[in-house]
This record gives C-alpha cells, sequence and structure tokens, in this order.
C-alpha cells in the first residue's frame, strides 16, 4: 500500500457504497456479538453461509476479495490449529504428544473457531473496505452525535498518516547522507523515530492552525455539506445483519449445539 | 462567469494601534509599537526582512496567533470595527506550505469545510464551492482525491476554500515560496482572477516582489526593529527604499543578488553513469539511459518539471537510492588508493566511506538533522569518520564564519530561520570535505541574500576543485553556476552544455 492510498477516496458503483458507514458499524457489531455468545460450529456455519452468499453484492471482485480478507483465513486458520492441538480435550483422543491432544472435543471446537472467525471477520472487512473515512466521520458526527471536533480532527489527522511515511523513508535516506548509518541500528531506530514525532507535531501544529483559520473550533454552530442518512438502505442492511443473527442463534439452539459462552 | 460580487461580504478595514507581540518564552517582541491602517479594498504587498514580523502580523489579523499562554500582546489591533481575534470566518488565510492546509479527502469537501465551520446552509455552501473552484481555475471533479494534486494545485484549492468563506479580508503568508515556476504562475494567475471580481482586501507577503507587482496597489515595508519603515505606492517605495530591500534580502525588481565570477577549469571525471535508469522504491522507471559524466571544477544542473525524477536521480548519483538499471560508476571518488572493497558503486559503500566522498542536502533540511544543537550537528559528520577534536574544529569554525552561523552554536536547529537551515544543512555536509556535492533545491524559498551568499558559496567551492550536482528548478541559479544543464521532462531528457554564455 503506497503512502497516498491511505488518502485516496473510496468510491465504487454497487449499492453498498452507499450505505452509511454507522450502518456497516451496526451490521458488524450485531453479527459479531451473536457468534461471540456461542462457540459452536452450528451458529457460525448458518451466519456464515447466508453472508457467503451476500458477499456477491459486497462490491468486491473475486481477487480483492481474495487479497483483502488474507489476514482473516490467516488468523481464522492459525487460531483453529491452535484449539486442535491445545484446546480443551473430551472423547476419544486421537493424536497425544506432551502438551498437544487431539480429541474429538478439540477438533469440533477447532472447527467451530474456524468458522466462528471467518463469520465475524470476512463480513467486517468487506464491509468496511467500502467505507470512505470521510462518511465514516460524517456519520459518527452526525448519526451517532459523537462531538464534531474530535472526529473531524481526527479525520484530519488521517490525512497526514501517507506523509509520516514519505518523511520516515527520507530520514533513513538522510541518516545515510549524514555518515551516521553504519551502526547502532536500535539507537539510530530511536533517534528517528524522535525526529518522525517532532516532524509529526510540527505538521499537525501547522494543519491545526490552517483548519482554525477556516473557522474550526468557532462558538458557531456547524453546519454539514454532505448529509449522513439513515434511511431504508441502512435499515435493511441492520436487518439483514439481525436476521442472519436470529438464524444463527435460533438453528443453534434448535438442534442443541448452543453453548452460553463458551459452554460455561 | 462573474463570481459573487453580489453576494461578497464587505471589504474589511485593519488598523494598528501601538500593536505589538511576544511570542511566550521570548525576551524580545516580534513586533511593536505597529501604527497601520488598511482601508476596505486596498491590495497590499507587506515587506521587511526576515524576522521583521510579517507572518505574525498577518496570522494576527487572522487569529490565529492563540491566547494569553501563547505570548502575550500591546496596544489594539482591529480587522473592521472588531478585535483581530474575534474576526475569524470574516478573514481568509492562505499559509506557504501546501501539504499542511490541505483538511479533507476530497476536493468539493476541502473547499466546503470552512463554509461548515461558519455554519452555511447546505445548498449554499456547494453553490459557493462552484464558484470558488471556477474562481481560482481548479476545473476538477468534486470528488477528485487532494492527494493526487499538485503544489500549486493545492494552494489554489486553499485559495477557493478560503474565497468560500466570502472573507472581507484575504491574507495570503508566502503562498508561492514552497512551489515550482510553474505553480507560482497558476496561483499568482488565481489571485489576480479572484481579484478581478471580488472588492475584498487584500494583504500579501513575499518575498519575491514581481510576482505580486501588478496586483497590489500599495507597499508596506515593516522595520525589523517594530513599526513601519516605508509605506506608499509600489513604485515610490521601491525607488526609495529598493537598495536597502534587496540588501535586507527582498527580491526586489532591478536589484538582482550579486553573481558570483567563475573560473571554470575542467579537472578529473569524478562520477559517471552508464544506461542508468532511475526510479522510486516501487514503479516504473522515471527516466532510462542517462549517461552523465561529472567533473572536478564542474557544475551540473538537473531541471525540469515536477515528477520527472530529478529529485531521483540527485538521490541515485549520491548513492543513497539503487539504480533501477544501468551503472553509477565513481572510480573519481576513491580517493589516493583508488579501490574500495566495495567497488566503484557509491550505493554500496559504507556510510561513513560515502560522506568523504559525496555529500548529499536534501531539500528539506529537517529532514537531515540529527543533533539538538548547531555545533552539534557538525559535530556528526566530524566523528563519524573519526577526527580528532582538533582537526574536527579546524574544519568546522572557518565554516561557521563564512556561513554566517558562528552566533548560532548553542542554537536548536529546528528553531532557525529557513535560510539559517539551508546554511547550515549546507556547511554539515562539508565537514568530511566531500569531492563531490549533491544539492535538491538548495536555493528554493531563500531570500535574495542567502541566494546570494550560497551561490557565492559554491563558486568557492567549485574553482577550489570541487564537484557539484544541484537539483533545481531556479533559472537564476542555473545561469550563475551551471556548466551543463540535464533537462528532464516526462518524455526523456536532454543534456546541454552551458559553458558558451
Amino acid at each position: 500500500m503506497s503512502a497516498a492510498d491511505i488518502l485516496t477516496p473510496v468510491a465504487g458503483r454497487q449499492a453498498i457504497y452507499r450505505v452509511n458507514p454507522v450502518a456497516k458499524l451496526a451490521a458488524t457489531a450485531i453479527i459479531g456479538i451473536a457468534l461471540v455468545l456461542s462457540i459452536d460450529w452450528v451458529s457460525a456455519s448458518v451466519a456464515l453461509g447466508f453472508e457467503a452468499v451476500l458477499f456477491l453484492f459486497a462490491g468486491l471482485g473475486p481477487r480483492r476479495f481474495a487479497l483483502r480478507t488474507l489476514p482473516v483465513w490467516i488468523a481464522a486458520v492459525l487460531a483453529a490449529l491452535t484449539i486442535l492441538l491445545y484446546g480443551r480435550a473430551s472423547g476419544a483422543s486421537h493424536f497425544h504428544f506432551l502438551l498437544v491432544n487431539v480429541t474429538d472435543g478439540s477438533i469440533e471446537l477447532s472447527v467451530a473457531t474456524l468458522l466462528r472467525v471467518l463469520a465475524i471477520g470476512l463480513p467486517a472487512v468487506v464491509l468496511f473496505v467500502t467505507v470512505d473515512p470521510t462518511d465514516l466521520a460524517d456519520g459518527l458526527a452526525q448519526v451517532l452525535r459523537l462531538p464534531s471536533r474530535f472526529v473531524l480532527g481526527a479525520l484530519g489527522g488521517l490525512r497526514l498518516v501517507g506523509l509520516f511515511v514519505e518523511d520516515w523513508k527520507s530520514l533513513e535516506l538522510a541518516r545515510r547522507a549524514r555518515g551516521i548509518a553504519d551502526r547502532g541500528r536500535l539507537r539510530r531506530f530511536a533517534g528517528q523515530a524522535f525526529a518522525l514525532l517532532v516532524l509529526s507535531i510540527r505538521r499537525g501544529s501547522k494543519l491545526a492552525t490552517a483548519m482554525e483559520a477556516r473557522g474550526f473550533g468557532s462558538s458557531i454552530r456547524r453546519s454539514w455539506a454532505r448529509e449522513s442518512r439513515f434511511a431504508w438502505r441502512e435499515w435493511v442492511l441492520v436487518l439483514i445483519a439481525v436476521l442472519i443473527a436470529a438464524a444463527a442463534v435460533g438453528a443453534s439452539l434448535f438442534t442443541g449445539h448452543w453453548n452460553f459462552l463458551a459452554g460455561a | 462567469m462573474p463570481t459573487h460580487p453580489e453576494h461578497a461580504s464587505a471589504p474589511l478595514s485593519v488598523a494598528a494601534r501601538a500593536w505589538g507581540w511576544r511570542h511566550a518564552g521570548r525576551a524580545d517582541w516580534a513586533l511593536r509599537s505597529l501604527d497601520l491602517r488598511i482601508e476596505p479594498g486596498e491590495r497590499v504587498l507587506l515587506l521587511g526582512a526576515s524576522g521583521a514580523g510579517k507572518s505574525t502580523l498577518v496570522h494576527a489579523l487572522a487569529g490565529v496567533l492563540g491566547g494569553d499562554e501563547e505570548g502575550e500582546s500591546a496596544g489594539e489591533l482591529l480587522v473592521g470595527n472588531t478585535d483581530a481575534p474575534g474576526a475569524r470566518g470574516g478573514v481568509g488565510l492562505v499559509l506557504q506550505d501546501p501539504d499542511s492546509q490541505v483538511v479533507l479527502a476530497r476536493v468539493g469537501d476541502d473547499v466546503a469545510f470552512g463554509c461548515e465551520n461558519m455554519g452555511v446552509p447546505r445548498a449554499e455552501i456547494w453553490r459557493r464551492v462552484a464558484e470558488s473552484l471556477d474562481a481560482v481555475g481548479l476545473n476538477l471533479p468534486l470528488a477528485h482525491p487532494t492527494s493526487r494534486l499538485s503544489g500549486g494545485q493545492k494552494q489554489r484549492l486553499a485559495l477557493a476554500g478560503v474565497l468560500a468563506m466570502r472573507p472581507g479580508l484575504l491574507l495570503l503568508d508566502e503562498p508561492t515560496a514552497n512551489l515550482d515556476p510553474e505553480g507560482v504562475i497558476e496561483v499568482r494567475d488565481a489571485v489576480a482572477r479572484v481579484l478581478e471580481s471580488s472588492r475584498s482586501t487584500l494583504v500579501v507577503i513575499e518575498h519575491r516582489v514581481d510576482v505580486w507587482w501588478d496586483l497590489v496597489d500599495r507597499v508596506i515595508v515593516l522595520a525589523p526593529g517594530g513599526g513601519v519603515l516605508a509605506d506608499g505606492r509600489p513604485h515610490e517605495v521601491l525607488r526609495r527604499e529598493g537598495a536597502a530591500l534587496a540588501a535586507s534580502g527582498v527580491w526586489v525588481p532591478g536589484h538582482p543578488p550579486a553573481r558570483p565570477n567563475r573560473t571554470r577549469r575542467a579537472g578529473a571525471e569524478l562520477l559517471r553513469t552508464e544506461d542508468l535508469a532511475i526510479a522510486r522504491s516501487t514503479g516504473a522507471a522515471l527516466q532510462s539511459g542517462l549517461e552523465l559524466e561529472i567533473g572536478a571544477g564542474r557544475c551540473l544542473a538537473i531541471t525540469g518539471p515536477n515528477g520527472a525524477g530529478k529529485s531521483t536521480l540527485g538521490l541515485t548519483i549520491g548513492g543513497l537510492l539503487p539504480a533501477a538499471a544501468g551503472r553509477v560508476i565513481a572510480d573519481g571518488l576513491l580517493g589516493s588508493s583508488g579501490r574500495d572493497v566495495r567497488g566503484s558503486d557509491p550505493l554500496r559503500w559504507k556510510s561513513r566511506d560515502l560522506v568523504t566522498r559525496i555529500g548529499s542536502v536534501f531539500q528539506d533540511p529537517e529532514h537531515q538533522f540529527v543533533s539538538g544543537t548547531v555545533a552539534g550537528e557538525l559535530a556528526v559528520g566530524a566523528r563519524a569518520i573519526g577526527l580528532d577534536d582538533a582537526e574536527a574544529n579546524r574544519r568546522i569554525d572557518p565554516l561557521l564564519d563564512r556561513l554566517r552561523l558562528g552566533h548560532l552554536t548553542a542554537a536548536n536547529p529546528f528553531t532557525l530561520s529557513g535560510g539559517e537551515k539551508r546554511r547550515l544543512s549546507v556547511a554539515t555536509a562539508l565537514v568530511t570535505r566531500p569531492p563531490l556535492l549533491v544539492l535538491d533545491e538548495p536555493t528554493f524559498g531563500q531570500d535574495s541574500r542567502t541566494w546570494a551568499e550560497l551561490v557565492a558559496f559554491l563558486a568557492e567551492l567549485l574553482d577550489s576543485g570541487s564537484g557539484v550536482v544541484a537539483v533545481t528548478h531556479d533559472v537564476e541559479l542555473v545561469d550563475a553556476l551551471a556548466d551543463t544543464e540535464l533537462r528532464m521532462s516526462l518524455a526523456g531528457h536532454q543534456t546541454e552544455s552551458r559553458l558558451s554564455r
């Protein structure tokens, strides 16, 4: 990811791009909360099944889908592997070596974990790929009524991140050009990090001055150039999330696999 | 299409009565006993030596100087009929650095930002956004990413954002100082267009007088100690004060800075490139097939528009970035032994060997500062190559004198003025006495005094047998020093000898 990508607005033609980011936040939270209440394979696979269908409308091509969700897949497999080898043992043991104990119980927990991480992680990533930071800030301030000073300050700061990446590269080259890049890697890194901090504070205060000069932080009540709406599209997405959560929990309860908070 | 004349807010006057400001923690006043009146609708060019308090005044007028914890004020400063800090919103300010003025990620949103803060109704905001973008000639889609704008476009965007607030007073604080020549013209023309249709009062700070000459009807020169040195119609002020202003560092038409006489002698080859292609860390080659030769006592100027790869070439020659293809061969820099176990490619040399052979000076001096004091900064190179204190001082002291940094040895490099920072960054590269110097925009944004000093100093280095590579937009620098000019464009490059001139 190059520096400019962090700042480039997100845009696309599909309907999902027009859905308010706050609704995406809500949908992700609803599914996530429903699925962390129990660790069983039924609820997770029901949710994942519904989600798989919906991913077709997520505004991502197969390649981009694979690329963006790769971390989730890796995390899911690693988590599942850990549970498989070290998870709570129950039932017949298939392989036992020191702390490693693969049993019927740990296999089932492992599968449930794999599906669960995917069922929570994939929609979160997929929904947020289509979120533009500016739209999110609008939503947080206008729909959720978070303080606009805080939200817009953070948004302005985000824009500086790309510049920090450039600064860091220059600082690195500059140290070689000053003759001090041969030794003391750790100390040099600390010095460079401090230099970046100084540069960022200076940039930040310049940006603050520019924002202030344009009336930011005055006592006038702010208006909003972009209306952040929470209308039928948003309610549809939230409803879908509620339905998926309900179906997952319902199926799990019905088949008797529901184990509230990991079967405590 | 005419822009917002009928809705524009009334132009505002400015009045200072014995006004002054002292930054918190400073013993000296940045500005004091200023008495001044600017009538509504006047277009004023504000001049003065660096340190005369021009920026302080303009920041105060914009109401962004801060409250009591930032400093102490004296006297009275009025914009219209109100105290300056309260006039915020009716006053528009465009600053020097294009990168730190962009607030939002999309062009339209960024222009709308000021209007939102002033509580302008939504429909009215978008009407103003369209008008303002039109007024500054920025014909881009509203959703265009601001990160993809050039420096000149960013400054015009900042101007549009300010115009959308319908200011009665427009303040420009060196809006073109960080721009390449095309960017300067873009911004100047945009301001000219705006002034045609607006009655707003204008105050512009700039040390290149010729840029704004045709657009202003009054010049005010601030005195360094406080108060006003000269005030009147542009021609009169320059006739009376032109020479004094030029001496204090202002670029005044008809008073060009002195140029050195060079004794041009060709020396041995220091570095050459063979079929060199250059690229940023990721991405396609910016230029390829570069065949350059840099000799002792010779100056190569690398010119061309932004994005053509000038800085990248400088870094590649300087042994800091890898070549995308081809070779950089610097046998001539290997010294008496003529050998380095790591070969003749500067990229492969150890950092401490590199500084004794090639000195690189970056465009932004702040990137190169690694110490808390000027003295410490100069000692870094000496220590890196293992000089004893006596030898280090023998090298550093003349540099301090020559570059007028002697009184600043205890100062923090970050607190220096722009000219001082530039001189310090050149001095740090020279402590290790490299035969080849690679400078990126050495004269960028400098006042005419620093310009003349730097150029004279570089000419001395050249005449004493150093090689110089200068990446630059500065035509006058090229004229004054270059033996060869490498002109790069987005399409390719060509080399031209400047010796005949």
